[in-house]
């Protein structure tokens, strides 16, 4: 039983929608320089006062004097860039790497952008004045010197905070839309009328109250300014139609964000205002929307009720959101774009779940979210839904509708894990009962908590190469030295070596986390974000510096299917059944299974060899090390070697695998997992919240398994490691119900800062109703098991090419044909063939 | 352990997550060792009840072992928490799995009696009192009917079908298990109007038939024969095309007066 009934019916995509997109998507995003410009005008002008004031007038003094636009027949306003999808810099935070890719931002191939001769040259102007101001140089300066030699070593990589903002918020939208940003104003107003001048912490608290009034001020301006040009645009107007809209634009944009909305196009103006401003003042990514179709609820019914507008153009309005959503675009350095392929800004938006009281909330507004995704049919929002005992059958069937299309959308959480979860963290009930997805996957109470989410990518494949080399990396001592590994003579200790590897490693993550964290309160922080968060007015600090009311640091490890199938097949092969020896496997780790070395390996062997030689006095010139360059390439490809790395492959290949519901080999996952969730959780962060850590890459797997050596699961070196908690791509050969309760056998609760777990079908796995309650089914039975979240690639022709180009890769993909299941890569090339030309025909 | 649980029998391939067979999400067990030898059959190594090698992708690969009916079920129930959500269970395939009448019967028991549904695929070739003795146990009977010409039915498949017909009679009539009817659609053999639609007048005939199947011909099994080192009679002959399917289905329609589809 839900609270609300609902009309759950298909609503036409307005002819608006295809045209806003096309315009969106007409040229390569560009990076724009009027905001740097802006704010190091600004700077430049309140040196002495502080940072938080300094903030506040720069912000102010972007948002009266950035260029802007409204695009061609939109209802929604608002614009960071005058480019389309495009996006603004942030100095304050990073540039020189920016200066440093000028001339490969179009030309990369993750995320291009344009960039004008002219754009280059005042960004270059602006960034003189930033060196030595930036959040990420105060970060460096804050950090022990073995933090950064692992930083180097690529043990984590926390570079997405370190570079940009933290982001990773949802704000109290509804706040906004109930009483616009001239009642925040009056809520600060009234807690600055209570200080006294003899507080003991007026300084600060005073000065943050006054940055948040001046920031209200600042969003009012901006919005007045495009009433105005809505207004000059009506003027010139011929169109009688659009001329009517514009003078709509206009009048919205004079009452909101100032006041609070009248009704549901005000709202959705408003939210956009908010969305969009947040974005301006920081450079993070993940300002997720959250519970949208709770917040808009009340003005929604309100007009329908009163026949002000219908279900048609709520929704037309609603899809101009979602394009809008894409209109927002970040230029990341080139190793963060691989991270985060895709230009995505991860605004997570969530539809359906339970109230603070743990009723069932699907409305209206909740199916219109998933019908926007259809219309727009673009990376974002990254749409989410909630699932839990109390959802409607018909509101997950209508998810699983837009699954099948192959967008990738919506991500499946559940509500049963998440909610106890949370509340071990500490937040309460009702709280924890009305949680939003931040970015990915890592839940969250909006407007209440700062959750640096995105702490770091840890990859925990490499200690265990450090478990290998005694704790040494290419030369250097970057983890502890835990002894010869030839020598070790249990697998006990072996693992145990595993362990102090971690633990260290991770030490030195939560001191790079802390040190940039620090760094952002002093030198960035966010006055008008803390004006939206419980209890930044009260508290009188900022976000940065602990205001919210739940503090957490969320860093995310990967690979657990590698160093789970890794420490499972020494266990195996090496200690129990004593097929291979650890000096033969770790001799065939250094040479990469016999499989071919890379440039840099083999260039680093040669270095070694080299100074061994000098060490032991002889002289090492150009010819030598030739030579010694043609015997370590003659020596890792000779047959021999090659010969052996196959044998020790096969015997890998022959031992089980996590992903195929065998319960030996997954408790062994769960394990291995704690690994890492369990030192995390020890330690606490400056603002005065926990550690928490999630299991998930976004897409950091690809780029960070290519500086990862070759692990003893038979993983190659520089290959992909292992996607989330999903198993290893291949490995899991007894289907997405195995694969399923494998993964449900970790502990997601303890990784409380989310788990992602991906499974792939074939679109004809969800064809007709009959494959949608499979689909909903098996969702609802992974989560049975208490699995936390699951999204699905729904497979398109080129995957299947791949497939047909790397079938180890693909042995679990599902195909059927005219009624029949089979596994895709055990098909003849002719039958694949037939199969990929049926796909096309959406057979 | 009851003592049934013990039951052996021989099979060649447990597959789990089979959405298409039955209802919900299932897992197949399909016995080995068959009665008929259709030409068109997908799955060759099913036929000969003898454990085969067979070369997949370049490699032997064993074909059958030898389990107890408790083996088979330590993987049968893993699946549950799917069965419960979905209205699956297990289906029992093959080969023909009548020709292997105690172990069918005591999996498809032990299923039962851990609250899991049955289903059967089966072309009903057996003596009646051993269908008989299997119906308490079946929730679902999907059954083949390939022709209605005894003549062409032997020609194609090695027997003749009154057996087959003359069980699909009683099956219905004993109103134990819901019947559905399964027609592979085969060019060249069974695929005019005419013989679909003889099948259908058939079907209306019995009582109590849930669905009528229409399952296109489709050469997933081609493979296996080279891999059996075996000719694969059936050519290059290319399955039905989307607008000879919808045909037979309307025909199947026309005449059967149950619920009629493509695929399973």
């Amino acid at each position: 039983m839900g609270l609300y009934t609902y009309d759950s019916t298909d609503i036409p995509k307005s002819d608006r929608i295809p045209q806003l997109v096309a315009h969106l998507f007409e040229k390569t995003p560009e990076v724009e320089s009027a905001r740097a410009v802006l704010i190091t005008e600004s700077y430049k002008q309140t040196e002495n006062e502080p940072m938080v004031i300094r903030r506040a007038k720069a912000f102010a003094h972007i948002l009266e004097n950035i260029p802007i636009v409204i695009r061609p027949l939109e209802l929604i306003v608002g614009s960071t860039t005058i480019a389309p999808h495009s996006c603004q810099t942030y100095p304050e935070f990073s540039y020189e790497w920016l200066e440093g890719e000028f001339e490969t931002l179009e030309t990369r191939s993750a995320d291009p952008f344009h960039i004008s001769e002219r754009a280059k040259k005042e960004l270059l102007e602006a960034d003189k004045y930033w060196k030595g101001k930036t959040s990420s140089e105060l970060a460096t300066a804050y950090m022990e010197p073995e933090t950064l030699l692992a930083m180097e070593h690529n043990m984590f990589t926390p570079g997405n905070y370190f570079y940009n903002g933290v982001g990773h918020v949802t704000v109290k939208y509804w706040e906004v839309l109930e009483i616009g940003f001239g009642g925040i104003k009056a809520k600060a107003g009234e807690e600055l009328a209570k200080c006294s001048i003899t507080d003991a912490n007026y300084q600060k608290k005073s000065r943050l109250l006054q940055a948040m009034m001046m920031s209200c001020d600042a969003a009012i301006t901006y919005a007045r300014r495009y009433a105005r040009l809505a207004l000059e645009e009506a003027e010139k107007c011929t169109d009688s139609t659009r001329k009517r809209e514009l003078l709509q634009i206009a009048q919205n944009c004079a009452n909101v964000p100032e006041k609070g909305a009248t009704g549901f196009y005000e709202a959705c103006q408003s939210f956009w205002f908010v969305q969009q401003l947040l974005q301006i003042e920081s450079s993070g990514h993940s300002i997720s929307p959250g519970r949208f179709d709770q917040y808009m609820y009340p003005y929604y019914k309100k007009d329908i009720d009163a026949g002000k507008i219908t279900r048609e153009f709520a929704q037309e309005l609603m899809d101009c959101i979602w394009v809008k959503m894409n209109d927002l675009s970040k230029c990341r350095d080139a190793a963060s774009a691989e991270g985060f392929a895709g230009y995505g800004l991860f605004q997570n938006l969530i539809a359906g779940g339970q109230n603070a009281e743990g009723i069932d909330v699907t409305n209206d507004l909740s199916f219109m979210c998933i019908q926007a995704c259809h219309h727009v049919f673009l990376p974002q929002p990254s749409f989410s839904v909630r699932v839990w005992n109390g959802s409607p059958h018909e509101f997950l069937v209508k998810a699983a509708e837009l699954t099948r299309t192959g967008i990738g959308l919506p991500a499946y959480y559940n509500d049963e894990v998440i909610i106890p979860s949370l509340m071990s963290r500490g937040l309460t009930l009702a709280d924890a009962r009305e949680y939003n997805i931040i970015g990915c996957v890592e839940p969250q109470k909006a407007g209440k908590t700062c959750g640096w989410h995105d702490a770091a990518f840890f990859n925990m494949c490499r200690p265990l190469e450090l478990v290998f080399s005694n704790g040494m990396d290419k030369g250097a001592q970057v983890g502890p030295q835990t002894g010869d590994v030839e020598k070790m003579a249990t697998f006990e200790e072996f693992y145990r070596a595993y362990k102090i590897q971690m633990e260290y490693a991770i030490k030195l993550m939560v001191n790079a986390d802390n040190a940039i964290d620090m760094a952002h309160a002093e030198r960035c922080p966010l006055p008008f974000l803390s004006a939206m968060v419980d209890d930044c007015m009260k508290s009188g600090k900022t976000f940065e510096e602990g205001g919210a009311v739940y503090n957490f640091s969320g860093p995310q490890g990967f690979g657990i299917a590698n160093v789970t199938d890794s420490l499972y097949a020494v266990k195996k092969l090496v200690y129990e059944e004593k097929k291979v020896t650890m000096k033969e496997l770790k001799g065939m780790l250094a040479l990469n299974y016999g499989r071919g070395l890379a440039a840099e390996d083999a260039a680093y062997m040669v270095t070694r060899i080299a100074r061994a030689m000098q060490e032991g006095g002889r002289e090492v010139g150009e010819n030598e090390i030739a030579a010694i360059f043609k015997s370590v390439k003659e020596a890792s490809e000779s047959p021999k070697v090659k010969a052996e790395g196959e044998r020790i492959l096969e015997l890998i290949e022959n031992v089980p695998k996590f992903g195929n519901d065998v319960d030996e080999i997954d408790e062994f996952a769960r394990e291995a997992a704690y690994t890492y969730t369990k030192p995390v959780e020890r330690y606490y962060n400056p603002r005065g919240g926990r550690f928490q850590a999630g299991l998930y890459p976004v897409s950091a797997n690809v780029p960070l398994g290519e500086q990862t050596g070759a692990t003893p699961d038979g993983r190659l070196a520089h290959t992909p490691v292992a996607d989330g908690v999903s198993p290893t791509s291949g490995k899991d050969v007894n289907g997405p119900t195995a694969a399923a309760n494998s993964v449900s056998k970790l502990d997601h609760y303890i990784a409380s800062n989310g788990t992602l777990f991906n499974q792939k079908f074939h679109p004809s796995a969800l064809s007709g109703k009959d494959g949608l309650e499979n689909f909903v089914g098996l969702i609802r039975s992974y989560f049975d098991q208490k699995g936390s979240h699951m999204q699905f690639n729904v497979v398109d022709r080129e995957t299947l090419l791949d497939a047909q180009a790397h079938p180890e890769q693909y042995r679990h993909l599902v195909v059927r044909v005219a009624g029949y299941s089979a596994l895709f890569t055990t098909l003849s090339k002719s039958l694949q063939d037939d199969i990929i030309r049926r796909t096309e025909q959406g057979f | 352990m009851e003592e049934y649980l013990n039951t052996k029998g021989r099979i060649f391939d447990i597959q789990r997550y089979s959405i298409h067979d039955g209802n919900g999400i299932r897992t197949i067990v399909f016995l080995k060792g068959c009665v008929l030898r259709c030409r068109w059959c997908c799955n060759p190594e099913s036929q000969e009840y003898a454990i085969q090698t067979m070369m997949v992708q370049g490699k032997p690969k064993v074909i059958g072992r030898d389990v107890t009916v408790a083996e088979v079920m330590e993987t049968v129930e893993r699946d549950r928490p799917y069965y419960r959500r979905t209205g699956g269970g297990m289906t029992l395939s093959g080969g023909e799995s009548l020709c292997q009448p105690q172990f069918a019967k005591a999996l498809l028991r032990a299923a039962k009696d851990r609250g899991i549904n049955t289903s059967m695929e089966s072309m009903g070739c057996a003596k009646w009192e051993t269908i008989e003795g299997i119906l308490p146990y079946l929730d679902q009977y999907l059954l083949d009917i390939k022709h209605m010409d005894p003549v062409k039915h032997k020609e194609f498949t090695g027997r003749s079908n009154e057996l087959m017909l003359e069980n699909a009679v009683k099956i219905a009539a004993s109103h134990e298990t819901e019947l559905s009817i399964r027609v592979p659609v085969i060019p060249g053999f069974n695929d005019t109007p005419e013989e679909i639609r003889d099948i259908a007048a058939y079907t209306k005939k019995l009582v109590n038939v849930r669905r009528l199947h229409l399952l296109p011909y489709h050469r997933l099994g081609q493979d296996k024969y080279t891999g059996l080192g075996r000719e694969y009679l059936m050519g290059d002959v290319e399955p039905p095309a989307n607008e000879k399917m919808r045909e037979l289905l309307k025909a199947a329609k026309e005449v059967s007066g149950v619920e009629c589809q493509i695929g399973g």
